[in-house]
């Protein structure tokens, strides 16, 4: 069943690294302040979608006046709703000051930025298609591709943004790409290139994930149901997680959090349908155990993909249960309360999983009323409390890309 | 840490450094069919004549994908293709790496058009075409490749962000990766504000080990990969044009030294001020 060969996996065992410093901001919070509130009174961001000229029965997990975030000035050819998040983002939880300090430890050449987004600035260009010149077709004057649209833009706004000058760039393969950039940071560190990592994800609410999800019959009409009997298909949200990855310091504090494993795989088996047996999802669960050395059996609790689309939520279930046994273990989806925030999604559930490590509980999947018997897992409706060790979250995309990350406590 | 390496000399160095060996190299773009034919164009021993982009069908797609492929289809399995093929290795064995700087043009023009329409409505194709990683979920389809695959972005500098990743994992998890790198063209009007003239793709298998196939031996300082060296050029002025408008062309000076068999530094356009530092040896 596990379709991973030797040649694929990744060192045996990898040293652990340091998540010194992390923050998210979605639509249950700027801030792990505000995230960590929601989560604990299980609040969902969702609300009936009522962006742009949208056109859908759709719910999606919007970030509150995002456009009202004022690009810092000097990197106004910056200025799109993706990197207006991404200060919004930045500016939390003394993140900034953060990677400042580190810059000024490790030398700024020894800080690389490897950040995840599936579309980038691309509202920007919709926006200025909208705006062609009626004589030429000409796109508006003021319309900034590299800063906007191309993948790189969130990336080089933040390397700018701390004037960083190591190592950088965005990794972007759909839904997978917050999470992988985990495994660049781990591969990069090892090698000896850097000290540290600017990681995580930034994604934004744009027309073309919206009308594209909705070609697919994927959106659904209620809020997103992870796991459910029912459920309908995702809610798109947006977010902006940030993790500042390093080597492990001489001594560390006991809630600090690791990243412990990471393990990546793909399906080869179609586009936009994930494999049906979940050989690429199984594959990742083993490689991110494999690369901790742990067993299955040390995983506490599983932040799942579960984005709430019959198909995927089946496959992961199976796949879950192939790897850990059926209803091994506690799981659950954080898609209900931020809804699914694409390229960002792997960075806010490391950070979620970072939260529910430190904080020493489980968060209880929102929205979900009756669970699906046919999925064999242990799915968590309510909160529970209880001290954690090791958690494993996966992050799977279009095109067959997966991705499985374990973080834990140092102790 | 680079226990691989056969040459003394550059194991006794100072700064631990990441030495890989290039296995096979594919190449298709503007005038240029192949490797093959296109390592004599590079070092001048035959013409260089510029002509557009002539794309194989991706024959290792089903007809009906094969069909609705676009540029970047074409392009990726192609160029990836007669890298593997060169290298003696199975596809389905090999983690990758897909560069780009901005996926399939045409493809997101026509998105934006319809977005930008009345009528709304996109087809789920155009759709799952859109990811930037399309290129790679396409070639692990047709392949069987079931490792990792990452999939890159540095706008101008991608080839260079893809040639580190490729390096450091093939260092770092000993294994051979595949790299490819690519860019297509926007039609109008986003073409007016990148204009990339026209499609290219670059592909190297890099190994950790040197094997009888080794066509050279890349070799990066892990202390600071970077350089503030002017970045090499190409002195025919077809080329250096190809070079300066396609970002999967910043790779031809690397690409040139290989064909020439020339030991020595080159820089490639990577991020602002700093170049990726390449050491270029016979393996």
């Amino acid at each position: 069943m596990s379709a991973h060969s030797p040649i694929a996996s990744p060192l045996p065992s990898m040293p652990a690294l340091l998540l010194s410093h992390f923050t998210a901001t979605s639509s249950i919070g700027r801030g792990l302040d505000e995230t960590l509130v929601s989560l604990r009174e299980q609040r969902s961001g969702l609300k009936p979608c009522d962006f742009d000229s949208a056109d859908l029965q759709t719910w999606t997990g919007a970030v509150d006046a995002v456009d009202k975030e004022a690009i810092r000035s000097d990197l106004r050819a910056f200025n799109c709703r993706n990197n207006r998040l991404a200060q919004i983002g930045l500016r939390q939880d003394g993140f900034d000051q953060a990677v400042l300090a580190a810059a000024a430890r490790c030398g700024k050449r020894r800080v690389g930025v490897f950040l995840g987004t599936s579309t980038s600035g691309i509202l920007e260009t919709e926006l200025a298609y909208r705006a062609r010149d009626p004589a030429t077709g000409a796109l508006p004057a003021g319309f900034v591709y590299a800063g906007s649209h191309n993948p790189f833009s969130v990336t080089a706004f933040v390397r700018d943004y701390f004037g960083l000058e190591g190592p950088a760039m965005t990794v972007s393969s759909a839904c997978s790409s917050s999470a992988k950039v985990f495994a660049s940071a781990r591969r990069m560190i090892a090698a000896g290139l850097i000290d540290a990592a600017v990681v995580g994800g930034v994604d934004s609410l744009c027309l073309t994930t919206l009308y594209g999800f909705n070609s697919l019959d994927l959106l659904s009409p209620d809020p997103c149901r992870p796991f459910d009997i029912a459920r309908k298909g995702i809610s798109i949200g947006e977010a902006a997680a940030f993790v500042l990855l390093e080597k492990l310091p001489g001594s560390l504090d006991a809630d600090a959090v690791l990243l412990r494993g990471v393990g990546e795989s793909s399906d080869a088996h179609h586009m936009s349908a994930p494999h049906p047996e979940g050989r690429g999802a199984i594959a990742a669960m083993h490689q991110a155990l494999a690369s901790a050395g742990l067993q299955p059996g040390s995983i506490d609790y599983i932040n799942l993909h579960g984005t709430a689309t019959p198909s995927n939520d089946a496959v992961e279930g199976s796949a879950v249960a192939e790897v850990f046994g059926e209803r091994a273990l506690p799981c659950s989806s954080t898609k209900g309360a931020t809804g699914h925030t694409l390229g960002a999604a792997g960075g806010l559930e490391a950070v979620i999983s970072a939260l529910a490590l430190q904080q020493g509980f489980m968060p209880g999947g929102v929205n979900t009323d009756s669970l699906d018997p046919a999925l064999p897992v242990d799915y968590l409706l309510h909160n529970r409390d209880k001290p954690l060790q090791y958690v494993l979250s996966n992050s799977f995309g279009f095109g067959g890309t997966n991705c499985s990350l374990i973080l834990g406590r140092a102790q | 840490m680079t226990a691989s390496t056969p040459h003394p000399v550059a194991a006794a160095a100072v700064a631990p450094a990441l030495t890989v060996f290039v296995e096979g190299i594919g190449l298709v773009g503007p005038g240029l069919d192949s490797w093959q034919d296109g390592q004599a164009q590079l070092t001048g021993q035959a013409d260089y004549v510029s002509a557009k982009t002539v794309l194989p069908p991706p024959m290792s797609l089903p007809a009906a994908e094969r069909r609705r492929a676009g540029a970047v289809i074409k392009v990726s399995l192609a160029v990836g293709h007669e890298a593997v093929n060169a290298a003696g290795l199975q596809a389905s064995t090999l983690p990758s790496v897909f560069s780009s700087s901005g996926g399939d043009g045409i493809n997101c023009h026509d998105i934006c058009a319809a977005l930008a329409s009345n009528d709304r409505l996109i087809s789920p194709t155009r759709f799952h075409n859109s990811v930037h990683n399309a290129a790679s979920g396409y070639w692990s389809i047709s392949t069987g490749a079931t490792p990792t695959s990452s999939v890159l972005c540095a706008h101008d500098g991608s080839f260079s962000a893809g040639l580190l990743e490729a390096i450091t994992q093939a260092v770092v998890d000993d294994t051979p990766v595949l790299l490819v790198a690519y860019d297509t063209d926007y039609p109008e009007p986003l073409r007016s504000k990148r204009p990339i003239p026209d499609t290219l793709g670059v592909a190297l298998v890099l190994s950790p080990r040197r094997s009888e196939r080794s066509l050279a031996r890349l070799h990066l300082q892990a202390a600071d990969c970077t350089t503030s060296a002017a970045e090499n050029t190409m002195a025919d002025a077809s080329l250096e044009f190809l070079r300066q408008t396609i970002p999967a062309a910043r790779a031809l000076p690397l690409l040139q030294a290989i064909a020439s068999r020339q030991a020595g530094a080159v820089a490639l356009a990577y991020l602002d001020g700093a170049h990726l530092a390449v050491e270029v040896g016979l393996p």
